[in-house]
């Protein structure tokens, strides 16, 4: 039988090497298939505790399991191979092609030739983007573009959990507001297990199954979208009436 | 009679220590590039190992030319022929760009583009030669530009323990207190310096990853 959650984390501090604590016993669990949103401000832990899932950092203290296994003892390359990973400045390769992007992780996991080729042509037309781009450069794309590319890489092996750190966050506000939707239309059908980080609240309430929210390195709440626009936590109120009267929840509007 | 028919007469020599200049500068950039781009990579991994290969490097580009030479002559097997004694002070000068370079055009590569490989499982050998070399590469080739260019002009200094070059001419001239032999020698050293500066200037744009 499959571990009941997707994503733990068991009582995690982490501490860089000069001492500083950067996130304090945090507990959580990350259901299969949900979209976990980490809300926060800059600073709060967010992006720390996205590193800790694919181990690009490690924890000074307790334990992070992903599928039932502690990130210590997973090979981190395996573990990083079932994750996709979507980062706010992209990160494509700018000396590869599009299609070389995409198709990076399943060529290093060897796949033949053919099948690399299919599933690029699949990946770009899922997210949206004219095949005729595969042979483009990242310099040649719009950034709502390179989003998308970036997106079809972390997809490329079909991984069962997606990490996105603030992804649409240097967009414009239009394009950044097809692409959520976009992603709304992706997850639905894809039912992957998503930890999503943004510091906007309205990104959060519009994706989210559940919204954590986070302050200096700890977790201040766990909640739905609908009980967070409810919630008593001052944080959580600070938040809402920051954006004012804009926030509604999902399927509200 | 000028500098022009002086080199015409001479064709041949003049050919010869053309050649025999550009062996001392190919052999030695060559094996500089072999020694300075593995240790450019390596002190991007050890960073520990940084100020002491960098440091070694940086003195042995402070020790004056001729005096380099001139303590190479005791040194076992190379001091038994001039040319293997002048490539190996050669290779020597030219390590500090090729190292340099290569840890600068490494650690130059965007952090966000490394890290994205790396949270997509790529191995650290995957990471080197399929996105931080291939990204480095101008940087790279800029130092074999600037190691190729100072060599060739360093070499001139070579014909000093016998080991020929263009350098003989520049000697020889100085001798005759004749300044059309000193330009017999000098002037093919300078278009050998010019030619390597734009051969390898035109290389470093066309690999040059644009951005």
């Amino acid at each position: 039988m499959p571990p009941e959650f997707a994503i733990e984390f068991r009582n995690v501090s982490y501490r860089l090497d000069g001492g500083r604590e950067l996130l304090h016993d945090l507990s959580f669990a990350v259901q299969r298939g949900e979209t976990l949103v980490l809300l926060g401000k800059s600073g709060s832990g967010k992006t720390t505790s996205l590193k800790l899932i694919n181990n690009l950092a490690s924890p000074s203290q307790g334990d992070v399991f992903v599928d039932g296994r502690s990130t210590r003892d997973w090979d981190v390359i395996r573990l990083r191979r079932m994750i996709g990973y979507v980062i706010q400045e992209v990160g494509l390769f700018p000396h590869f092609t599009v299609e070389r992007n995409i198709a990076l992780v399943p060529k290093i996991e060897n796949w033949p030739g053919g099948r690399i080729q299919e599933r690029v042509r699949e990946l770009l037309s899922l997210v949206g983007l004219d095949p005729q781009l595969a042979k483009r450069y990242p310099r040649e794309l719009s950034g709502g573009q390179r989003q998308r590319v970036g997106v079809a890489r972390a997809l490329a092996v079909d991984p069962p959990i997606l990490l996105m750190d603030e992804p649409f966050g240097a967009l414009d506000p239009i394009t950044r507001a097809e692409l959520q939707k976009e992603f709304l239309a992706l997850q639905k059908r894809l039912k992957k297990t998503v930890v999503f980080v943004t510091h906007d609240l309205r990104e959060a309430l519009l994706l989210a199954t559940r919204i954590a929210l986070m302050e200096d390195g700890r977790l201040v709440a766990i909640q739905t979208p609908e009980e967070f626009l409810k919630s008593g936590e001052p944080l959580a109120r600070a938040y809402v009436a920051a954006f004012g009267t804009e926030v509604r929840p999902r399927g509200d509007s | 009679m000028n500098v022009w028919q002086f080199m015409l007469q001479n064709r041949i020599e003049v050919m010869e220590l053309t050649l025999e200049h550009l062996w001392l500068v190919g052999t030695s950039t060559l094996i500089a590039v072999l020694i300075g781009i593995p240790l450019g990579i390596l002190i991007t991994r050890w960073p520990a190992l940084n100020k002491p290969i960098l440091g070694s490097a940086n003195v042995i580009q402070t020790i004056p030319s001729l005096a380099l030479f001139g303590f190479l002559l005791p040194a076992p097997w190379f001091g038994e022929r001039a040319d293997r004694m002048a490539i190996l002070a050669l290779t020597l000068y030219a390590l500090l760009p090729l190292i340099r370079n290569t840890y600068a055009g490494i650690k130059g590569v965007d952090p966000a583009v490394v890290e994205a490989g790396r949270g997509m499982g790529m191995t650290d050998r995957q990471l080197l030669f399929q996105v931080q070399l291939p990204l480095a590469l101008g940087v790279i080739i800029a130092g074999i530009r600037v190691a190729t260019v100072i060599s060739v002009g360093l070499a001139t200094i070579a014909a000093a323990i016998g080991a020929g070059g263009l350098g003989e001419y520049i000697f020889r001239g100085l001798a005759m207190v004749s300044n059309q032999v000193i330009l017999a020698g000098a002037i093919p050293a300078a278009i050998l310096a010019l030619l390597a500066d734009v051969g390898f200037g035109l290389l470093e744009k066309s690999l040059a990853p644009k951005s």
